[in-house]
């Protein structure tokens, strides 16, 4: 960390190597054991994240992009959850063969998440000082008026107004907006050196949703967080992600610095989620939709996953696995990503 | 808050009235005449049964005889029984013994109940959950009276590790902890069910992964975060369930030879003594009452989004 806020911010005890790569997620693979069957959530993803980066995850729901999250976190419910090979490496470190205890206080101090919808993700029966300065208690040992000055304080920082006064209310009292950004200051509570944001706004109205979004990405600036941005909606990413990773079924299909994925996507499915945001020139014009849905994950399609969707696709799509490849400065997990990209 | 307690305290009057004119209204519908019995084989004499009525105001029309009643009651008077024991005697003999009774019910329904409903809970699907998903539907399907002849016989006769019966009103709590336990056998099921199944629900829900996330120990993610939202409706239920155990102890108190309210209902109403029945009656409806207001008190100590204001 470069950034510290607290005077009694310990030293971290991990550093990210000498290109400030934090995290390097290698080869994961997630599947759930149910009654139905394996369903393989997560089908060999890869992506590393650097200091003061925000990469924004893309994709529909049941494309992965949580289970991504929650395995990161280390808080996938296992069983169902089982992971079969991969590794995730947080400062060189591999998460998943260390022990629990010691992943368990990583969490916070290191790495730290929110979720989507604040008003259910904040214990509804305790207030929402306690609940921030706990992280203080609990990782620092603080005692509980020394906590209570801390959640204060953090609740200044992410613009609560009069939070001196509000620190021990409830999280009912508040406006979806203003839970959210308690969400926050009790995920940034410890200086994580990663931020992994799970659809942070897209329960909130679209003018809270700018404010969140907005803060998100200066307190990224301010501590040189590495931000992972989790969303299904094109919009919210474009302005503060570096980079972004389009998933699908469970794999990354499209990697791209973030202009190039919006001016030339060099994927399908890319291109489809593109050309079905509503867009204000085209009023009056049937909105581009992908047909069908995501496959179930107990049975996802032979060869490309995107097959059955996808209006290119030929007999190669249908048996072949296509792998993630350069194609001009981007990835794409596409046969025929040349034609896409310049088509 | 004190708002609150006051109105509610208020609302309690028409709820007792009513109550307790239902009760006496239906004690005095009881076919049977209540000095059958009284003069050994023969038939009483005329004077003796027209005296009995005159005292009992058994000749007024139903609503006088309960104005008379209940103009004694507010005084304190809760009238004398049939064989002339002023019943307020009786009844704070009585429901001393079966309060002590059901108040160590109640804490065998809280502790073992929700201990076990807890460990099922955290551990589901693995040992300790099916044995208390077993056990407990076990105890719920056999009849209370067959649970506690049994236990009477293993624990009080077979073993001796506790008193077979209860000697008298006065007697020592240990002697109490068996038929205790059989009074709140059912319950305790019942509690460990409930405890189980809202904590599986809470265990599931966003908080509790965000309690996980913030990096929070296992046992402070159940016993902090979920634990308390779980035991909303276990209160609930604990709290109904007292004024149940306070009358409904008639046959646990019978199998131990407790003489409480159960006993002391149950032979009113077979001499149709209406007085020693309302009067039994109405102080269970107020406490009944009373406790059903400390278990909405305590819905606002457990659940900030619900306020009393």
């Amino acid at each position: 960390m470069t950034t510290t806020t607290t005077s009694s911010a310990p030293v971290s005890d991990y550093k990210p190597d000498a290109d400030g790569r934090l995290l390097e997620v290698d080869d994961l693979h997630v599947e759930f054991h149910t009654q139905e069957g394996v369903a393989k959530a997560i089908n060999g993803v890869s992506f590393d994240l650097h200091q003061g980066e925000t990469l924004a995850i893309l994709g529909e729901s049941g494309s992965g992009k949580s289970v991504t999250a929650q395995a990161v976190m280390g808080i996938l419910d296992m069983p169902p959850a089982v992971i079969p090979s991969g590794a995730i490496r947080y400062c060189g470190q591999d998460l998943l063969t260390m022990p629990e205890e010691q992943r368990r206080k990583m969490r916070g101090p290191e790495i730290s998440m929110i979720f989507q919808d604040a008003l259910s993700s904040l214990n509804p029966t305790f207030p929402v000082g306690w609940q921030i300065g706990e992280m203080f208690r609990q990782h620092r040992g603080m005692n509980k008026s020394d906590a209570y000055a801390q959640a204060v304080r953090l609740m200044e920082r992410v613009a609560i107004p009069a939070a001196k006064e509000r620190v021990k209310q409830y999280p009912h009292q508040f406006s979806g907006g203003m839970r959210q950004r308690i969400m926050i200051a009790m995920a940034i509570a410890l200086d994580p050196a990663v931020l992994i944001a799970d659809e942070p706004t897209t329960a909130l109205d679209v003018t809270v949703q700018a404010q969140i979004m907005a803060l998100l990405a200066e307190l990224q600036e301010e501590r040189q967080m590495g931000l992972i941005l989790i969303t299904h909606d094109l919009g919210v990413v474009a302005d503060v992600a570096d980079r972004a990773a389009v998933m699908y079924a469970g794999r990354i299909v499209a990697k791209a610095g973030i202009d190039d994925l919006y001016a030339r996507p060099a994927h399908p499915y890319t291109r489809g989620l593109l050309e079905s945001i509503p867009r204000l020139d085209q009023k009056g014009q049937t909105l581009a939709a992908i047909g069908g849905l995501p496959p179930n994950l107990t049975r996802i399609p032979a060869g490309c996953a995107f097959n059955p969707r996808c209006r290119m696709a030929q007999d190669v799509c249908r048996t072949d696995v296509p792998a993630l490849r350069d194609v001009g400065q981007q990835k794409s997990a596409c046969h025929f990503a040349e034609e896409v990209l310049n088509g | 808050m004190g708002k609150y307690i006051v109105r509610r305290l208020l609302q309690m009057i028409p709820v007792i009235l009513g109550a307790t004119f239902i009760i006496f209204a239906m004690v005095f519908a009881l076919p049977g005449d209540p000095t059958v019995g009284k003069c050994g084989e023969r038939p009483c004499s005329a004077e003796y049964v027209a005296k009995f009525r005159e005292e009992h105001n058994l000749n007024d029309p139903l609503v006088v005889q309960y104005g008379k009643y209940l103009g004694k009651f507010v005084q304190g008077d809760l009238g004398t029984n049939y064989y002339g024991i002023p019943v307020k005697e009786d009844l704070a003999q009585r429901y001393t013994i079966t309060g002590r009774l059901a108040l160590m019910a109640i804490a065998f329904e809280a502790v073992i109940g929700i201990l076990a409903g807890v460990l099922a809970g955290v551990r589901k699907g693995r040992f300790i959950d099916n044995l208390v998903t077993v056990s407990t539907l076990f105890v719920i399907s056999i009849p209370v009276f067959v649970i506690g002849v049994f236990l009477q016989y293993l624990f009080g006769i077979k073993w001796g590790i506790f008193p077979a019966t209860v000697p008298s009103l006065d007697a020592p709590t240990s002697s109490l902890i068996l038929p205790a336990f059989v009074l709140g056998s059912l319950s305790i099921a019942y509690v460990a069910r409930l405890t189980r199944t809202n904590l599986v629900e809470n265990l599931r829900s966003d908080y509790v992964r965000t309690a996980k996330a913030k990096g929070l120990t296992k046992n402070r993610a159940v016993g902090v975060h979920t634990l308390r939202n779980s035991l909303i409706p276990v209160v609930t239920f604990i709290g109904a369930d007292f004024g149940g155990l306070l009358g409904g102890a008639i046959v646990t108190e019978r199998i131990f030879n407790i003489q409480g309210v159960g006993g002391y209902i149950w032979r009113g109403i077979n001499s149709r003594d209406g007085v020693a029945v309302v009067s039994t009656v109405t102080v269970l409806v107020i406490v009944y009452l009373l406790v059903n207001l400390l278990v909405d008190l305590l819905y606002g100590v457990l659940d900030p989004r619900i306020s009393h204001d």
